[in-house]
């Protein structure tokens, strides 16, 4: 039977899933809820120096119906009394030995302050700390937050006070709102940090009132930029870690973060190198019982797999990120729409006219092929020819009659393999699982590289595009 | 026109109809719209719009709900389909648009394009605003329009946004016609009907009602106007040829629509019979019923796979309580003084289609009898042997592209000259003859360039043309 228990930067874990130290980690009482709901670990909203917060705070980017696709905020650490919350994680580890308690911690860039406060965290008897270097607003304009996590120096000073005086391990949490994120890593593992996170929020400006013209969150007729973070995020963060994991000088035990809500989400990352990973806005969204489904699937997929525990499967896709040069040339896929399942919307077919190379056409019924017919032509021509219209009694030829509704051959599109290019958009766009599928037709045998090509001499480095000069075509 | 004398305003208020005919498919609400309105794939040379008679660019209109731009929704819709809210309400969908959806051969329903367009409409007519299109410049030239149905309508805004004056002649003490009297009040009440015309007057369609069209004043509207479009749609409906048919208790199903729709006619007797099985006896048999009658028949001398009505129509009113008698004919009617019985004939179906008599008659007690047995033409006062246009049983033909009769002066459009059709097929009629009258009164010629038209992108509006 696989396990989803697991140890992190030596902290042994019930389970990856931590909440992220944010608002579902407030308080006590609510981090206990989330401890019965089933989650492992929890990193405390971030304790320091006393803040007083605005509202509102909360800002989200809804998608075609999909509400908080991405989510943003200008809320601060934690606003409660430093003395209470070290209180009640005191009583949450004397309650919930076996559940992990991270304190998070954020306060001003002197030595003393950062001895005093990982003493008064260490003393509830919490697994670990986490030094937020990454909160993009209000706090960075105090000298805290991303302002540390910006300069790898402040970074690494920190670190080094933190250490100094930590009994458990410390992590450090990295912002993404930094060109290379290597470089603050590399600096925090060279300080002594055990362990790293990522990412932080993202700076961001998620909207803007049409009728006010106020941007959101809204703050008396101003606001300011937040940080974003939610399933639009993960892109960004999976990526971020994986320069982070394939960077020997930077790689350590990484807690992931960044638009996580599903088991599969978890797998990603964990596959990119995550020891575990850490959930804030899909908690948000749908409240902590989200993590029974997260643990069950990633379990499930777990059995499937043969995988034992989450070390049998963490770093799996890391050598399967590569340099470009490094990518085989030679692979080659096309298009092709199966017609059984084509319903006839043809986007695949305007998309690749429009956003693609040209090279599916709308012309399976007529002389012969007419491929460079621009949609605009089709369509003049489709309306010309329903110019009058006769009612066809729909109903009474309808399904069950004729079968299942079968598209018309006029309005399959038809893929130019020849030209295909194999950029895969036509297959992105199609709404019908499977219907349009990229099939393989190498340009010969022999995989070649860029790296490999620029080797033998055949191109000046940098010169030419990919496919100019290539000796197998 | 002043607010007092919308037409909307005029229109007959009874609380019991509004009661008795609520919404059969009740509006979306904005969440809803939305959603729905993503759930739209947005098709290339979608096939709904080409299954739509006025060729309403649908993906183009949803899409525009979606991103919250009703405005612009609206006019999509309008640039193609003047009446577009009543359209909206009205049409089979079913066997139009939301028939033709690429959903069907994904398994999925299809996306709610009628629901959606009258969510659009609805939202120009509640904002109060008016058509997004301003009437042309003066022309000069003037069009009489006989009829005050859909076809008239949809011609008549095509010919002001080219600045021609358009004079509409109808019958009735308000215009819309069938949308108007005809419909039935759960899917298109009347003083929606009207609501949508009161817009065409702000666009400066003139109106002229309690006006009978005979030869006489043809003949006068001949020589004022530039051109005459017939938008007259049928006549009355048959007759059964049968004894007992004059008796108190016998009526017909468009007078039995616009009785209730105006609030003359608020019930009905306990049992109802509706001679026929096309829609619009559909209409009547579940009128009766939501009027009050305790046992409605519909009677039809075919059988269930041969009768007009579209089958969700037929399903929608075994839904309603109708009950149906196959393979009978009436053969008299029964009563003293008043309507007692229906006698009916029994007949077997053969496997030629032809019917057979049986030899038997039975008598079906009613205390109404309602004629849905096909509308006559109405095309006398266009001249007997030297008729102003041509007929071809009894209906006017037009060049389809362009509404064109034989007569060059005289277009027309709607059921009478296709035999009775949909709304929106008038609207489609309408909408050409507008576009091809323009141009005949441009050209200067009796005849128009056919070419151009059958060339024309009718979802692409008539500025593009000039």
């Amino acid at each position: 039977m696989p396990t989803l228990e697991t140890t992190f930067a030596g902290i042994k874990c019930l389970n990856p899933f931590w909440l992220a130290s944010a608002p579902p980690t407030n308080c006590g009482e609510q981090i206990m809820r989330a401890f019965d709901a089933g989650w492992g670990g929890a990193v405390w909203k971030t304790i320091g120096a006393p803040v007083t917060n605005v509202s509102s705070r909360y800002s989200s980017m809804d998608l075609n119906g999909q509400k908080m696709v991405g989510f943003n905020n200008i809320e601060l650490i934690s606003d409660r009394p430093t003395e209470l919350n070290l209180r009640e994680m005191a009583e949450v580890k004397r309650r919930y030995p076996k559940h992990q308690v991270i304190a998070s911690l954020m306060v001003e860039s002197k030595r003393e302050a950062w001895h005093e406060m990982v003493k008064r965290a260490e003393d509830t008897g919490c697994d670990g700390l986490e030094l937020n270097f990454g909160c993009p607003h209000g706090m960075s304009e105090r000298g805290m937050g991303s302002a540390v996590g910006q300069v790898p120096e402040y970074c690494a000073q920190i670190t080094e006070w933190v250490k100094e005086v930590a009994r458990t391990p410390v992590i450090v949490k990295l912002t993404p709102n930094i060109s290379d994120i290597r470089v603050p890593a590399r600096a925090a593992k060279a300080a002594g940090a055990d362990a790293l996170s990522a990412i932080n929020t993202i700076n961001s400006i998620t909207g803007i009132d049409l009728d006010t013209l106020e941007p959101r969150p809204k703050v008396d007729g101003k606001s300011s930029h937040g940080g974003y973070c939610g399933p639009a995020v993960k892109p960004i963060a999976l990526n971020m870690v994986q320069q982070v994991m394939s960077d020997p000088n930077a790689a350590l035990p990484l807690s992931g973060i960044g638009g996580i809500g599903t088991w599969q989400d978890a797998a990603e990352f964990i596959l990119l190198g995550a020891g575990n990973v850490q959930v804030c806005t899909a908690a948000m969204h749908y409240g902590y019982r989200i993590v029974e489904d997260m643990a069950d699937g990633l379990l499930n997929w777990m059995s499937k797999k043969g995988y034992e525990t989450i070390d049998d499967f963490r770093g799996a896709s890391l050598p399967r990120v590569d340099d470009w040069k490094n990518l085989n040339m030679n692979y080659h896929v096309v298009a092709h729409i199966h017609e059984d399942k084509c319903i006839g919307c043809q986007l695949c077919y305007t998309a690749c006219w429009d956003g693609a190379h040209q090279c599916i056409h709308l012309d399976r019924v007529g002389d012969g092929p007419r491929t460079y017919e621009t949609p605009d032509q089709v369509f003049a021509e489709s309306l010309r020819k329903v110019s009058t219209t006769p009612i066809p009694k729909l109903d009474l030829d309808g399904p069950g009659l004729d079968g299942p509704y079968r598209t018309p051959l006029s309005r399959i599109p038809r893929v130019d393999e020849h030209h295909c290019v194999g950029c895969n958009l036509c297959s992105l766009v199609c709404p019908v699982p499977d219907c349009i599928t990229m099939e393989r037709q190498d340009k010969a045998p022999e995989p070649i590289t860029w790296a490999e090509r620029v080797a033998a001499g055949y191109v000046p480095d940098g010169v030419h595009g990919p496919n100019d000069f290539n000796p197998n075509l | 026109m002043s607010e007092s004398k919308s037409f909307a305003a005029q229109a007959p208020v009874s609380a019991e109809i509004a009661a008795r005919f609520p919404d059969l498919h009740p509006p979306f609400d904005a969440t809803a719209a939305v959603v729905e309105a993503h759930r739209c794939l947005y098709c290339f040379d979608a096939p709904c719009m080409q299954a739509c008679p006025t060729h309403i660019d649908v993906p183009k209109f949803i899409k525009k709900i979606a991103t919250g731009n009703l405005e612009g929704s609206a006019k999509t819709i309008l640039d193609a389909n003047i009446l577009g809210a009543s359209c909206s309400r009205a049409c089979p969908v079913d066997v139009l648009c939301e028939g033709a959806c690429v959903m069907h051969r994904y398994n999925k329903e299809p996306i709610e394009i009628g629901r959606l367009q009258r969510f659009a409409m609805e939202a120009l007519h509640e904002s109060g605003a008016p058509l997004p299109f301003t009437p042309g410049a003066d022309t000069g030239k003037a069009v009489a329009l006989i009829g005050g149905g859909p076809a008239s309508l949809s011609c008549a805004a095509e010919l002001r946004r080219r600045g021609i004056r358009a004079v509409i002649y109808d019958a009735r003490s308000l215009p819309g016609g069938l949308n108007t009297y005809g419909i039935a009040e759960y899917k298109l009440t009347l003083r929606a009907s009207l609501q949508e015309v009161d817009l065409l007057a702000q666009l400066g369609v003139e109106f002229q009602f309690n006006t009978v069209v005979d030869a006489e004043l043809l003949a006068k509207l001949e020589a004022e106007y530039d051109a005459v479009f017939l938008g007259i749609g049928l006549g009355a409906i048959h007759k059964l040829g049968v004894t007992g048919e004059a008796l108190a208790g016998v009526t017909d199903a468009l007078n039995y629509i616009a009785d209730y729709k105006s609030g003359a006619l608020t019930s009905a007797p306990e049992r109802v019979a509706v001679v026929g099985a096309g829609n619009t006896a559909i209409d009547a048999a579940n009128a009766a019923v939501r009027l009050g009658a305790r046992e409605v028949h519909m009677v039809y001398r075919r059988g269930p796979a041969q009768m007009s009505a579209f089958a969700f129509e037929y399903e929608h009113a075994k839904q309603e309580g109708v009950k149906f008698l196959w393979h009978v004919q009436p053969t008299k009617v029964i009563g003293d003084g008043k309507v007692e019985g229906l006698e009916l004939a029994q007949y077997a179906p053969s496997s030629d289609g032809s019917l057979v008599p049986t030899g038997e008659t039975f008598v079906l007690p009613v205390d109404e009898i309602v004629l849905a047995i096909g509308q006559a033409t109405h095309s006398d006062f266009l001249g007997g042997d030297a008729a102003k246009v041509k007929l071809e049983r009894g209906r006017i033909v037009i060049d389809r592209a362009t509404g064109q009769t034989t007569n060059p002066k005289y277009f027309a459009g709607g059921d009478c000259t296709n035999g009775g059709r949909e709304v929106v097929d008038a609207v489609a009629d309408g909408k050409r003859a507008g576009v091809g009258i323009a141009a005949y009164l441009q050209s200067g010629e009796a005849r128009i360039n056919h070419s151009t038209f059958a060339a024309t992108p009718w979802a692409i509006t008539a500025e593009v043309l000039y």
